[in-house]
């Protein structure tokens, strides 16, 4: 380890682990926004669940290299762009949500939408003030997977020159200089633990109803 | 007022689940289905509210048909309380309870407040107003869900075997407290059980089903048990018919005369026993005359003990049917019946021939105003 390089690379390796955290975390909120109405969707129409769910998880399996690379072409943006990367994350976390937010919906007691239609809840309400609140831990769950996920399919992206972590691995490969890898895996590690904690946070939060959840 | 216009329900393929149902639950009143599994009860009654649409048929809420109302506002006028209570997990008791004021325009600080009292009015304490429903208990939350279902002040109220999912003890003191409540309220109930003898305890009006959905017979409990239509509704009701009888309010007016019944306390010695003994058993009571259990003077040794009493013997409320007399009178190790108070205390026993002399009496009377 050379410290004395840290210090005087720290501030652009700040810059690189904001960079990581933008392209982390803007995608998965992109894509948890997508995934909430087709989602809901999915969940409704039955034979419509298993096309989309089924169509969502082969997006799952391409290589997130070759989808760097291809969408340049597709989206006409220039190869450099981080555009590329944010549209490609949003894709791997869409695919990954749609089902989070149709099992979510999925988890919500029979006995409980019976009883909301019986009140006289219309459809809308009903999703937004007893569905989506009881889908939060079903939903949650889903998204620390994303999220930890993104973190680690971001690096990739220092192959084709996107500023994020990733290039410290790049840069102590080329330099055969083991300082730059060691801090790009400890940051890399930190970040994920970071968002993964937030998220669960915010779903305690979120759940004080539930046993073993947060103080009343 | 519900009323039930030759409605049907066929299911998909070839099921007929209710077969041109054609009744009326009065107003105030409370509107008992019962009948074997099966049978179209819960299809019933989940035509009113909609939950189930009529194959054919109709149905009118004070004369109105709800075919052609919109289906939201028909529910936010009908109560439902439904056997899981299926209360909302994220929400507190009094948010629950609050919920269907609120989907009825209520202001929420006002439907909060209702809640409140309705929870005093359904026998939770307001400390309960803030848990979630996981916390309580399954009779605790039926309650609550009780309190939902009132808290919009529903003319109209749909309940489906609301106290089975409980156990025995507690399914009593459910039933006896709703009957309470019903009596101050006087909302227009249907009620669904598969239990004849919760039918016949709470029912105003009792509707027999049998199985393919079609109206076996529609009467009051002491109807259906005197006058049961046909063989299916005499076998339904089962064999004790003659002894249930004898809890309707007409037999209990015939009055038993009350012995005066000496009483002995914990602690007194087999001497003392003796001296008050008119035979073999003593009646032992506390110190404020509630009694406790029957002591045998032939085998108590030493001063007289807890563990010496006899607790066999039912207790008779002063004024309850007799019913439960004979039962107090045969459950007694004396077979003298015990009778109380309403604050339980010792008002006298009853021997088993009076008591069969008042029976006899009822019974005859009974008889004598029949057509
Ligand atoms: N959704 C459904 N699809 C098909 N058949 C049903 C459905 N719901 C109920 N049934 C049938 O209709 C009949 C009446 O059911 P139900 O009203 O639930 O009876 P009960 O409440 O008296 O036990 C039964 O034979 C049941 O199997
Ligand atoms: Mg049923």
């Amino acid at each position: 380890m050379r410290f004395d390089w840290l210090y005087r690379e720290s501030g652009r390796i700040a810059e690189l682990f904001l960079w990581h955290l933008g392209l982390s975390v803007i995608p998965v909120v992109i894509g948890l926004l997508l995934a909430l109405p087709l989602g809901w969707l999915a969940q409704r129409a039955g034979f419509f669940r298993s096309t989309l769910l089924g169509a969502a998880g082969l997006l799952y399996t391409i290589p997130s290299l070759a989808l760097f690379v291809l969408l340049p072409l597709v989206l006409g943006t220039r190869i450099l762009d981080p555009m590329n990367v944010v549209v490609a994350l949003t894709v791997y976390a869409l695919a990954l949500l749609v089902r989070t937010v149709s099992d979510g919906l999925e988890s919500v007691p029979p006995d409980v939408i019976q009883a909301a239609n019986a009140m006289g809840y219309r459809r809308l309400p009903r999703l937004f003030v007893v569905e989506l609140p009881l889908a939060v831990p079903v939903i949650a769950a889903g998204l620390r997977v994303a999220v930890v996920s993104n973190v680690s399919i971001v690096s990739v992206a220092a192959l084709i020159g996107t500023p994020q972590l990733g290039l410290l691995f790049t840069q102590g490969l080329q330099l055969r200089f083991l300082t730059p890898i060691i801090a790009g895996i400890v940051l890399c590690v930190l970040l994920a633990a970071l968002l993964d904690g937030l998220v669960l946070f915010a779903a305690k939060r979120m759940t004080p109803w539930q046993p073993g959840g947060a103080e009343r | 007022m519900i009323t039930f216009d030759a409605v049907s329900k066929h299911y998909r393929g070839q099921t007929v689940a209710v077969d041109k149902l054609s009744l009326t639950a009065p107003s105030g009143k409370l509107t008992i289905f019962v009948g074997p599994s099966g049978c179209g009860k819960t299809t019933s009654l989940r035509m009113v509210n909609r939950l189930i649409a009529p194959s054919s048929g109709r149905i009118l809420l004070d004369g109105e048909p709800t075919d052609t109302m919109d289906v939201a506002v028909l529910r936010r006028k009908i109560g439902y309380v439904i056997q899981n209570a299926g209360l909302f997990p994220h929400r507190t008791v009094a948010q629950n309870i609050a919920t269907t004021a609120r989907l009825n325009g209520t202001p929420k600080d006002q439907a909060l407040r209702i809640a409140h009292e309705l929870l005093e009015r359904v026998g939770l304490s307001s400390a309960f107003a803030n848990r979630y429903p996981w916390q309580l208990s399954g009779g605790q939350q039926q309650r609550v869900g009780v309190a939902r279902a009132l808290a919009s002040d529903p003319k109209f109220m749909l309940m489906d075997e609301p106290f089975s999912a409980v156990d025995p003890v507690v399914r009593g003191q459910l039933q006896d407290e709703f009957l309470r409540l019903q009596r101050d309220i006087g909302k227009t109930i249907i009620m669904v059980t598969h239990d004849i003898d919760e039918a016949l305890k709470l029912g105003d009006q009792v509707v027999v089903l049998r199985t393919g959905g079609t109206l076996a017979q529609v009467a009051t409990p002491q109807e259906l048990l005197a006058r049961p239509a046909d063989d299916f509704v005499a076998d339904f009701i089962g064999r004790d018919r003659g002894y249930r009888v004898l809890g309707f309010a007409e037999f209990a007016k015939g009055g038993v005369p009350l012995g005066a019944e000496p009483t002995a306390t914990l602690g007194a010695t087999p001497e003392t026993l003796r001296q008050i003994a008119t035979d073999r058993w003593v009646l032992v009571a506390d110190s404020m005359n509630r009694p406790l259990g029957w002591a045998d003077v032939d085998s108590v040794k030493g001063p007289l003990r807890d563990g010496d009493l006899n607790l066999s013997g039912t207790l008779a409320v002063e004024g309850s049917s007799l019913r439960h007399v004979l039962d107090a009178a045969l459950s007694s190790p004396s077979g003298r019946g015990v009778i109380v108070g309403q604050s339980g205390e010792l008002m006298g026993t009853v021997t088993l021939s009076h008591v069969a002399e008042a029976i006899e009496a009822a019974r005859t009377g009974r008889m004598g105003t029949q057509p």
